[in-house]
């Protein structure tokens, strides 16, 4: 009883947010633009995660606060980390939209909740650090910072916060907006040239057409997609059905949605048919490491795949940084019964 | 061992090029006399004027030349209404649009007015719109676009710090109507319809008060 209290109350907040994501100011009273994200359907955990200013009208200690401020701080300008643990032009904010705390972005508190877990990517348990770790490696094309060093304590007591109140182990599909929900299957096969349409039309004003971005004053305005500064081929998002689904559901920037689920695989399989810097768990034979990783990961990425005849992956080019595979990936053994 | 070109700055610059969809090449000299017309409201200076309560006219020193040359095309053709501008625009040919883009381009940014009397409480509203946004109302932040200190990037994201707030309020207000329709695949007309009066007052009034660089 006590359950499905909670369970309306939490979905009448979600229908607060989500009219007000739909609200017009004054002036009409259907948008022009919707949002048009979906709406949580029943039996979803739907969790709006505390706001910044919620933080400070909290009684929390106030080391607590100071050190979830550090936390949001480098979540959201994570380039303060580059050359250190950043290799390319990526913030933690670039794919998870509005702070970490928006549905269909890939908000973050859910990784609180649900781990520590089995990962198929890495094959063994992981625990919070260990999921941040990960983004560090691939997406940043990085090294993560120390396990327990204070910039980690930070950045997991902030998801840890945006998740307050939820309850731990919630089973991870009922949970509202989680990660980059997956798009029907495409009409069509992905192609490249439909793609390089839709990004022409829709992406290139930002992203360029070399897919490099735009960096103005040492500060990363649009991310690169492809190429050096990108995050690299084991990047979660180098996933056709990834891509897709982040594209759609959160690009061109404030028009989510108003690409075609077509549109959204076209350019996602045009994106990731294009060079960036080498998988961290390169065996030094492309065809060997997609082979190695297929079921669990590259089945869904173009790696090890040949377009324009050349094989994508098939190079030394790790990008910025002067190593493969940073140390802080370890393969865990338990002896012990 | 094969290595991925590095990009660089060239790369970028072009692109940055490519993206635009009219490149102006304008004489920036010739500008200065076609600008005779432009003079009145915009100033010798091109700093415009804060007319509260009037149509405010926009500080054109220091914007980008491609920027400008393409709100002029837009006045002319109609997707940027604007009854004051248009008999301007249609004085001036083709070229002498691309020179007065050109001339007011490389003058030095002047100051603002239009905030002075905003209060703390509003500003800091403003503030939070133009470098954090709503997300809870999808409003991203002007300067996930704008760009640094909201200073403009290329020629599609205009400098916005340190112009007028009447003119910001007028402008968001037209692409509400939607008699601003001008902007790139509506990335603007998509957020200023999330924005309430008070949004756009505070958001107005705290951008006037930065600094153009």
């Amino acid at each position: 009883m006590k359950n499905t209290t909670r369970f309306l109350l939490q979905g009448v907040a979600a229908a607060v947010v989500m009219t007000s994501f739909a609200a017009r100011a004054d002036v009409q009273k259907e948008p022009r633009f919707p949002v048009n994200n979906p709406q949580p359907v029943e039996g979803q955990y739907v969790h709006v995660p505390p706001t910044m200013e919620d933080l400070e009208k909290s009684d929390m200690h106030p080391e607590l606060k100071r050190v979830i401020r550090r936390g949001h701080d480098l979540f959201m300008n994570t380039q303060q980390l580059r050359g250190k643990n950043v290799f390319n032009s990526m913030n933690c904010s670039s794919c998870h939209m509005g702070e970490g705390r928006l549905p269909f972005a890939g908000p973050v508190w859910p990784a609180a909740v649900v781990l520590p877990n089995y990962r198929p990517k890495n094959d063994q348990v992981n625990n919070l650090e260990e999921r941040i770790a990960g983004c560090f490696s691939y997406s940043m094309n990085g090294k993560p910072p120390a396990w327990g060093s204070d910039d980690m304590v930070a950045l997991t007591t902030y998801h840890q916060w945006l998740a307050k109140g939820v309850p731990i182990y919630q089973p991870g599909k009922t949970l509202y907006g989680r990660g980059y929900p997956n798009l029907p299957d495409p009409a069509q096969q992905p192609d490249y040239a439909r793609g390089q349409q839709v990004y022409e039309e829709n992406c290139v004003i930002c992203h360029q057409a070399d897919g490099a971005g735009v960096v103005k004053n040492d500060k990363v305005v649009f991310p690169a997609v492809w190429g050096d500064t990108s995050y690299n081929w084991g990047a979660g998002i180098t996933r056709h059905f990834t891509l897709a689904s982040f594209i759609k559901h959160n690009m061109p920037l404030g028009r989510p949605n108003s690409l075609s689920d077509q549109q959204a695989w076209d350019v996602a399989y045009y994106i990731n048919n294009h060079e960036r810097p080498q998988e961290p768990r390169y065996t030094g034979n492309v065809k060997e490491t997609r082979e190695k990783y297929l079921e669990t990961f590259h089945v869904h990425t173009s790696y090890g795949l040949e377009h324009d005849g050349k094989l994508l992956g098939d190079h030394d080019n790790v990008g910025e940084k002067d190593f493969l595979k940073p140390d802080a990936l370890i393969r865990r053994t338990y002896t012990a019964d | 061992m094969k290595k991925i070109r590095n990009s660089g700055r060239l790369a970028l610059a072009l692109g940055l090029a490519i993206s635009t969809a009219h490149a102006a090449q304008g004489d920036a000299k010739a500008g200065a006399e076609a600008a005779g017309l432009c003079l009145a409201c915009h100033q010798a200076d091109g700093s415009g004027m804060n007319i509260p309560g009037g149509e405010s006219w926009p500080r054109l020193a220091g914007l980008d030349e491609q920027y400008l040359y393409k709100q002029l095309l837009d006045v002319k053709s109609g997707t940027r209404e604007s009854a004051t501008m248009l008999p301007f625009v249609n004085m001036l040919s083709d070229q002498q649009l691309r020179d007065v883009s050109a001339y007011y381009s490389q003058m030095p940014a002047t100051p603002a007015k239009g905030g002075e009397d905003a209060s703390e409480a509003r500003l800091a509203h403003g503030q939070k719109l133009a470098e954090q946004g709503d997300w809870d109302r999808y409003i991203v932040p002007c300067q996930s676009c704008h760009g640094p200190d909201n200073q403009g990037v290329g020629a599609s994201f205009p400098g916005i710090a340190g112009q007028h707030a009447n003119y910001i309020e007028d402008q968001l207000r037209n692409w509400q109507k939607g008699t601003r329709d001008n902007d790139p695949q509506h990335l603007m007309a998509a957020i200023a319809e999330r924005l309430n009066d008070e949004d756009i007052q505070a958001v107005s009034a705290w951008l006037s008060r930065q600094p153009a660089q």
